[in-house]
């Protein structure tokens, strides 16, 4: 098992060393990261100094070494908008990040999970129809035209919940996203739900033909003690990788819901920086997030095997 | 069994021995299967209605898509306050028709999603062959370098290379295309993985038929089916992505009709003005719920096990 985590960890080592190659290979894609960074009507000289500045004058090898160097300290520069290392505003912004994205987890949790286990334990019933119809639906609704929906109805139709932004209460000294937080994390987990219904649905669909099951009832088992005690603990098994990749991916869909939305996090940075060409805070926020994501499918790998002892024991 | 007949199973175009083998005895059975279960007839009429207007779009569409006419600007569509049957779906800030632009939106969306997804698909299935099919340590590499690119956060490379090569519908192409290729050759590995143990490929092996001839003649056939289940599904993604892309302004050049451009546009006036990027919308939804239909039913029929099942 120990040997199992550690070429885990060495693995995602080495996945970052990928990132941060593909990162920086990005930047040279066109040849000339300055005239990206640069505007149009930037003189031959100022885009000369500007190269000589930034160092992309040097070999290529040397300014990759060098770019290593920095990342390693957590230096991808400085964004040319804000004046400020890119890292620093990266690290302002995730927090909001991650709350978005954790309760629209939990919101996608409560509603793909609860669906899947009904349509799975009852195939060819109306739940079962619900259950395929909300599947179909997460695939089919983009995100951003959700998000632009949810505004429409729910903030200037009903005026239940704020257009934009992101405003907060205290509790004990920590400021918390009040109901603002609530129509954008509903947009982004839809997609999540949708995945969560299909999932769960045939995971429960699949454990109820096991042998185990058909033994259980046999026995004459109650419904309810079938269920908690065999179906749900086997299909919950696969279900915990699906929300380690779907967590990763809130993360990084989060860039739709918060231009939308205009909430503080790293989506609206990301999409900010692009929209302005501050290459190295994108460049700092593609490492980042794929940091975090990286981060997260080991976390998923470590759970695995605590809850799976076929895995413990190989 | 016949090795033809093993073909004909795996791909899912045969039932039983009796049916009628030559193509036009397979596009009939197909269209029975097809008709038995409407979910998947009405995904293949709502996303070939799609096509349709992408590849017709000149002659149905009621106006010119970039005509603009200030006077004319902000029209509401023909049931709201003010609307005109001249503009069905109302007009944009600079007086164009949303309904054709909605039209003529699918061309971008079509295009993309089709030579994507061809990109992916050849170059995808290509690198799949030759993983499966050699193992050992080329299979390391190449599966090694695919688990990599899936386990990174999709959109944010997606947004970054975009912002690098710039708005041009070539690059938008190249970039899906591109950055799809992993999918095909994960399918296409684990298809060639689990046919190479097949009967029928060991026999071919042991009369002595060469590498190409069992590629090509016995594994590609049967790559087909799983390989265009995939195909539809990956293509309803791209066209997502796509007007993702063009939501943050960068897809293909803004002048452009494509339903990301109309939906970003849109956004800006969404508080009064909100047809601008509703239908754009709508059009989205629609093609993804055709195709997604579509592939559903494809799924359970290129797989003979899921259809005695439903029976």
């Amino acid at each position: 098992m120990l040997r199992y985590l550690i070429s885990r960890i060495l693995y995602s080592i080495a996945l970052l060393v990928g990132v941060l190659f593909i990162v920086f290979i990005l930047l040279h894609l066109t040849g000339d990261p300055v005239s990206l960074m640069v505007s149009r009507q930037a003189s031959p000289e100022e885009i000369e100094s500007l190269r000589q500045e930034l160092g992309f004058n040097r070999p290529l090898l040397v300014q990759f070494a060098d770019f290593v160097k920095g990342a390693l300290q957590g230096d991808f520069g400085n964004s040319f908008r804000y004046r400020q290392p890119a890292m620093d505003l990266v690290l302002q912004r995730i927090p909001a990040t991650i709350e978005l994205a954790t309760v629209a987890l939990i919101m996608a949790i409560i509603m793909g999970v609860t669906m899947g286990i009904l349509g799975g334990s009852n195939p060819n019933t109306i739940w079962d129809s619900l259950a395929r119809g909300l599947g179909l639906l997460g695939q089919t609704i983009p995100t951003f035209w959700l998000g632009l929906i949810l505004i429409l109805v729910f903030a200037l139709q009903l005026g239940w919940f704020p257009t934009y932004g992101r405003e907060t209460f205290q509790i004990l000294g920590v400021h918390l996203p009040d109901k603002s937080i609530i129509l954008p994390a509903f947009a982004l987990s839809l997609f999540t739900t949708g995945q969560l219904v299909r999932f769960t649905r045939s995971a429960v669909m699949e454990v109820m033909n096991e042998d185990y099951v058909t033994t259980a009832r046999s026995k004459g088992l109650k419904k309810m003690r079938i269920y908690t005690k065999y179906v749900l603990k086997n299909a919950a098994i696969p279900l915990i990788s699906i929300i380690g990749v779907q967590f990763s991916y809130l993360l990084s869909g989060s860039i739709y819901i918060e231009t939308i939305f205009s909430w503080p996090g790293l989506g609206n940075l990301l999409a900010e920086a692009v929209g302005t060409r501050d290459f190295f805070l994108v460049q700092a926020t593609a490492f980042f997030t794929s940091f975090v994501v990286i981060g997260l499918h080991l976390l998923t790998d470590f759970i695995y095997v605590l809850v799976d002892p076929r895995i413990r024991y190989k | 069994m016949s090795e033809k007949k093993e073909t004909a199973i795996s791909t899912g175009l045969l039932i039983d021995e009796k049916a009628d083998r030559s193509i036009a005895g397979k596009i009939a059975y197909v269209w029975r299967l097809l008709w038995r279960d409407k979910a998947g007839l009405l995904g293949l009429i709502m996303f070939l209605s799609v096509v349709f207007a992408a590849v017709f779009s000149p002659w149905i569409t009621p106006h010119d898509p970039m005509q603009q006419n200030i006077e004319a600007s902000k029209q509401a569509p023909v049931w709201g306050e003010e609307g005109t049957a001249e503009h069905i779906l109302g007009t944009d800030s600079l007086g164009r028709d949303v309904l054709s632009r909605i039209i003529y939106g699918s061309r971008v969306s079509i295009t993309v999603g089709f030579l994507g997804v061809m990109m992916a698909f050849t170059l995808g299935m290509i690198i799949g062959l030759i993983s499966g099919y050699k193992g050992g340590r080329t299979d390391n590499i190449i599966m090694t370098l695919v688990n990599m690119i899936l386990s990174l956060p999709y959109l944010v490379f997606v947004v970054f290379v975009a912002a690098i090569l710039g708005n041009s519908l070539l690059n938008v192409i190249l970039i899906f295309g591109f950055t799809d290729i992993p999918i095909f050759v994960r399918v296409t590995r684990g298809e060639v993985l689990r046919l190479r143990e097949e009967g029928f490929i060991e026999a071919a092996k042991s009369i002595g038929q060469t590498t190409p001839k069992i590629i090509f003649h016995h594994i590609m056939p049967n790559l087909l089916g799983p390989l265009i289940t995939l195909a539809t599904f990956e293509m309803s993604a791209m066209i997502f992505y796509e007007a993702g892309l063009g939501f943050l302004g960068l897809s293909v050049p803004p002048t452009i009709p494509s339903w990301g451009n109309m939906l970003a546009m849109g956004r800006q006036y969404l508080t009064v003005y909100p047809w601008m990027s509703v239908y754009p919308g709508l059009a989205i939804v629609f093609t993804g719920f055709g195709m997604n239909l579509f592939g559903d039913w494809l799924r359970d029929a290129m797989d003979p096990r899921m259809r005695r099942k439903k029976k």
